[in-house]
């Protein structure tokens, strides 16, 4: 039997997955060729071969000390960002809950702000300080969120940690001279020009292996979406199911926070635009929300980079003018199914 | 076998029952009946393992429950939640398919038909491919029934004890869809040995599909039995605070008819 033209078009998972992974490659390959130093296509076979004449080390310095490395991190960073979202999503049971809400980001700006004005602008001293940020923020959220059953409690706790870090960022902001207020509007709008091989060295196989643990739960979070109880009743313990995930998103989240700065919607958009074709089936939904967050990055930080070149727009700035506009349409359809 | 010994059930710091001896043996379908906020669902809780209990234990053979992993637990007994809702929409597929998910060795194929077997018990096989949210009440109820079926169903060793725990599962069901999921109930118990229990409004379901019947009231058991010995007018004005007449039904069944006055 022959199958019908609509199940040989129909969107299963695998096959999303397949077109984003291939959308993923168009993606970075158009993004490693163009930009303020423009690389024709033509010439990568060339340069592959090791005779693209005089501009081949000028070339060759581009992509290999300039956009690979923040290719590669915009591919990490919304792959952690993006799964992380749709696993906060599926704990809260909630589709407008993202990392950020357990005070990770808001913890880890309060670190980096902390850092610029009392310490030294300069990566070293803000990348773990914002990390410390972070994992601080979250433990206090959970701590004070866990004392009762319920996730609503943890959500309470997020919002008070995040008010408070919050104010805190404005009275270091206040104190702050104008040196030190250009670096916090720097970090503070997110940005990729931080990577570097170094660096990727370690955070490429950690946002991995992360990744890997929160996609081995998808049955614990299907069952969360039948509810706390029901989730209890297949057998998965809450208390420990809970900490696993906000450990995993924390030491996730953190890095790329610490990294990057606030590179906002990714985390919540992306797994939001996967459920509309594919449901919300977690074994598919996880990995679909990597490769498409890893997709979504790499296309914003191209837009940032091309948009106004030769200088550059900073990617929170893209990923937020996107972003808002598709959570205010989020809201409105959402208020329409009511 | 499950046994709760001088059982006390708590909601927070206040005790709702106490004194609750209960054992379900493999086989037998328990309904428990009271008026609202009499505790049922409060002991149904304490039961699962979900809620520990203030006084006495629940035992399943012989172990307390808390010394027993959830994972392990969930191998022996399933719950059917009162009011089942979905935070995400799923095709109804994958939530019957969720009843498998404390038995991560079995195959796909096992699983398929697990999952058909099911679905037919609980009357829903022309629904499989459908959205679960895009269902009526008594349908996702009936989705509910096959995933709970099915993670009893798929344990292995039908030797092994299996119970079966129902938090008002008539409350959104139409009359021939009452008696379907109280046949399917029933036919588990006696043909795979099923042990359940039921938490139950309507008296006169109770007294028709349950072999033995617990009457709460001021947090306590007033009375545990057949059905005859449970369902009497004394009993019944104890409990809903209603005169009720105890009529030999009409159809010679061994099993009292119940009419509140």
């Amino acid at each position: 039997m022959k199958p019908s033209p609509n199940s040989l078009f129909k969107l299963t998972p695998a096959r999303v997955l397949l077109l984003l992974l291939a959308l993923l490659l168009v993606a970075v390959l158009a993004s490693a060729l163009s930009g303020a130093v423009s690389l024709p296509l033509a010439a990568l076979p060339r340069l592959l071969r090791g005779d693209a004449g005089d501009d081949a080390a000028l070339w060759l310095n581009v992509l290999l000390q300039v956009r690979l490395p923040r290719i590669v991190l915009a591919v990490t960073a919304g792959a952690g960002l993006a799964v992380s979202g749709a696993a906060i999503q599926a704990l809260f049971r909630n589709p407008l809950a993202e990392p950020g809400l357990i005070g990770i980001s808001l913890g880890g700006a309060l670190g980096a702000v902390a850092a610029i004005v009392l310490g030294a602008p300069t990566l070293p001293v803000i990348i773990p300080a914002a990390f410390a940020g972070s994992l601080l923020a979250t433990a206090l959220a959970y701590q004070l969120g866990s004392r009762q059953i319920g996730v609503a409690n943890l959500l309470l706790a997020g919002i008070a940690i995040n008010a408070l870090c919050g104010s805190v960022i404005g009275l270091f902001t206040y104190q702050a001279d104008d040196g030190q207020l250009r670096s916090l509007t720097f970090w503070n709008l997110g940005s990729l020009s931080g990577a570097s091989w170094p660096l990727l060295a370690w955070l490429v196989p950690w946002v991995a292996l992360l990744c890997w643990r929160l996609c081995r739960d998808w049955r614990a979070l299907n069952a969360l979406l039948l509810g706390e109880r029901e989730a209890q009743h297949l057998g998965f313990a809450l208390a420990p199911l809970r900490r696993r995930i906000i450990v995993a998103v924390a030491l996730l989240v953190g890095p790329l926070v610490a990294i990057t700065g606030a590179i906002g919607f990714i985390g919540l958009i992306v797994p939001h635009l996967l459920r509309l074709p594919l449901g919300s089936d977690h074994r598919w939904l996880l990995p679909n929300s990597i490769v498409a967050g890893a997709l979504c990055l790499t296309l914003a930080d191209w837009l940032a980079r091309v948009a106004m070149a030769p200088s550059e727009i900073p990617i929170g700035i893209v990923t937020s003018l996107v972003g808002g506009p598709f959570f205010i349409w989020l809201l409105v359809r959402q208020g329409r199914a009511c | 076998m499950l046994t709760a010994r001088a059982l006390a059930c708590a909601r927070g710091h206040r005790t709702v029952l106490s004194g609750i001896d209960l054992t379900l043996p493999a086989g037998s379908v328990w309904g428990v009946l009271g008026a609202n906020g009499a505790g049922k669902s409060t002991l149904l809780a304490t039961l699962a393992g979900e809620l520990t209990p203030a006084g006495g234990a629940v035992t399943l053979h012989g172990k307390p429950l808390a010394q027993l992993r959830s994972s392990e637990l969930a191998r022996q007994r399933a719950v059917l939640p009162q009011a089942p809702s979905l935070a995400f929409d799923l095709d109804v597929g994958s939530v019957v398919a969720m009843g498998a998910y404390p038995y991560p060795e079995l195959s796909p194929a096992a699983l398929h038909d697990l999952q058909q077997r099911t679905l037919a018990y609980a009357d829903i096989a022309d629904l499989g491919q459908r959205r679960y949210l895009s269902l009526s009440g008594g349908e996702q109820q009936r989705v509910q029934l096959a995933r709970v079926l099915l993670q009893l169903l798929a344990c292995k060793g039908r030797s092994e004890y299996r119970l079966l725990l129902l938090d008002e599962p008539t409350a959104n069901l139409d009359p021939r869809h009452q008696r379907q999921l109280l046949d399917a109930v029933a036919a588990l118990a006696r043909d795979e040995g099923i042990a359940a229990l039921l938490v139950l409004h309507d008296v006169n379901l109770a007294a028709r599909w349950c072999d033995r019947l617990l009457l709460l009231a001021d947090g306590k058991a007033i009375a545990a039995g057949t059905p005859a010995e449970v369902l009497t007018p004394a009993h019944l004005e104890a409990a809903y605070g209603l005169p009720a007449h105890v009529l030999a039904h009409p159809d010679g069944a061994d099993y009292p008819l119940v009419l509140f006055a």
